[in-house]
């Protein structure tokens, strides 16, 4: 079973509306990569030119930020959950 | 039953709750959870709403309800028809009045018992920490990031807790920032996105129930606070998903190096949150595109005149159907993949609901080798204001 990748609402439209995929990978990196490479709009959303994760994405291995394992470099397993947490601000209006 | 009022009566001596407001909250009193010292707690207890719309509408409902002492209201918007769709609070007889005064209209009418101050301005790194100081609990429920980082930082730097929500077309966030030893908003986004990386209004819209829902997780993150019972969501970043109708949960941690709230914070007093932002103005514009524009005016005596145009539609098939101006439909998202559908000798006039979007579309156009290119100045909306009212606006 390869790893699921959990695609956020704001970010759906620029991944044919779909809300999740799922991709053979071994690291997070691997499969943000994989997903980019599938969804190509996505890219700059999550990565900055110089191919860095943006700063108000964050990224989940299950219910870990991947800034407190190894980053893109976290090992994944067959079942993970990757998340995409993007910074949203709606409320008041 | 006349005993039975007796011994209440007796015990409201003792407590500072009235007869009255022993009854009123019996449902919280007769809960050990919450009980006497739990009540008096939400008694004594000050927050404050920043935003009184979609949030702060079951915020507002249910912490007067339940009997907080004083309820702070920020906002400086006015109740508009488009708002009656979530924000419970208000009526239709409300529409054109301060949103800060028709909530504390409904409010007091739910509680008289309860102090309810309203603030009818923007909150701004001015008067933020003057506004939070005599407050116990600050309850986020604005719409945009400046207003975020500024309520972060002012909690922060005030050492108050801040219990914040957000919401999104039918995903919520949730969360408790500033509780000693937990994160705050810095630590899980140290910078906001860009304007106009984020989808605007092309992907905008909310749920009515998901404020509801969101809100109301908060009223009762609140409410666990001032009693002191439960835990708290600092720490968890409660993530909703109402299509799906799924809660996840996320760790959050303390980033040791927040700029805020960090071992060395280099944040120390309240900074200008809309330059932190990117943004100038009243509302972060979706686009900072500067294209070639056409006036709804001059789009309709050119049109009269039978001048060949070509209009193109950038918005969703579901905005279409409710007004269109019988343009070729191309949500802008699908645009890089449906440009062959194009004619690029032919004079092109781009629009979408209110000029944003198709101002990006009109860029992308540009740069793709498009020259006879035009962007509707205000899209459909200005159309409907300065040539046809019989388009409805949305």
């Amino acid at each position: 079973m390869p790893v699921k990748v959990i695609i956020p609402t704001p970010l759906r439209v620029f991944a044919a509306k779909r809300d999740s995929a799922e991709f053979p990978a071994e690291t997070v990196g691997e499969a943000l990569g994989k997903l980019t490479v599938e969804f190509v709009e996505l890219r700059k959303h999550l990565y900055t030119d110089e191919g860095k994760l943006r700063s108000f994405v964050n990224v989940y291995l299950n219910d870990e930020d991947i800034r407190y394992l190894g980053k893109e470099e976290t090992p994944t397993k067959d079942g993970d959950i990757v998340s995409i947490v993007p910074s949203i601000a709606g409320g008041r209006s | 039953m006349a005993t039975k009022t007796q011994t209440v009566d007796v015990k409201a001596q003792f407590t500072g709750l009235s007869k009255d407001e022993i009854l009123r909250y019996s449902r919280h009193l007769i809960m050990p959870e919450v009980g006497m010292d739990g009540q008096l707690k939400l008694k004594n207890s000050k927050v404050l709403l920043i935003g009184t719309g979609g949030l702060g509408a079951p915020l507002g409902l249910y912490l007067a309800a339940a009997g907080v002492g004083k309820l702070g209201l920020v906002d400086f918007d006015v109740v508009d028809s488009t708002n009656l769709q979530r924000q419970v609070t208000f009526g239709a007889q409300d529409v054109g009045t301060p949103k800060t005064l028709a909530a504390k209209n409904r409010l007091s009418s739910l509680n008289s018992d309860i102090e309810i101050r309203t603030y009818e301005t923007k909150l701004e790194s001015s008067n933020a920490l003057e506004l939070f100081k005599d407050y116990d609990f600050i309850v986020d429920g604005t719409d945009n990031f400046p207003t975020r980082y500024l309520v972060n930082d002012a909690c922060i730097l005030l050492g108050k807790q801040n219990v914040y929500g957000s919401i999104f077309r039918f995903e919520g966030q949730v969360t408790v920032f500033g509780a000693p030893d937990g994160p705050c908003y810095r630590c899980l986004y140290p910078e906001p996105p860009p304007p106009g990386l984020v989808p605007s209004c092309a992907e905008g819209g909310v749920l009515g129930v998901l404020p509801g829902i969101v809100g109301s997780i908060q009223a009762m993150e609140t409410i666990k606070l001032i009693i002191g019972r439960g835990d708290s969501l600092a720490g968890r970043l409660l993530l909703f998903d109402a299509l799906g109708m799924k809660f996840r949960e996320l760790k959050l941690r303390k980033n040791p190096d927040c700029p805020v709230c960090g071992k060395n914070p280099t944040i120390t007093k309240l900074i200008d949150y809309y330059e932190f932002c990117g943004v100038r103005g009243e509302e972060a514009p979706a686009s900072n595109v500067q294209v070639p524009e056409i006036t709804p005016r001059e789009l309709k005596s050119r049109l009269d005149r039978g001048d060949d145009l070509f209009i193109l539609d950038v918005r969703e098939p579901h905005e279409y159907q409710i007004c269109n101006l019988n343009g070729h439909l191309i949500p802008l998202g699908d645009l890089t993949r449906r440009v062959h559908e194009l004619d690029s000798s032919k004079e092109i006039v781009a629009h979408c609901r209110s000029g944003k979007r198709s101002a990006d579309a009109v860029d992308f156009l540009r740069k793709s080798g498009f020259r006879k290119i035009l962007n509707l100045k205000g899209g459909i909306l200005a159309w409907s204001d300065e040539v046809d009212p019989s388009v409805p606006k949305y």
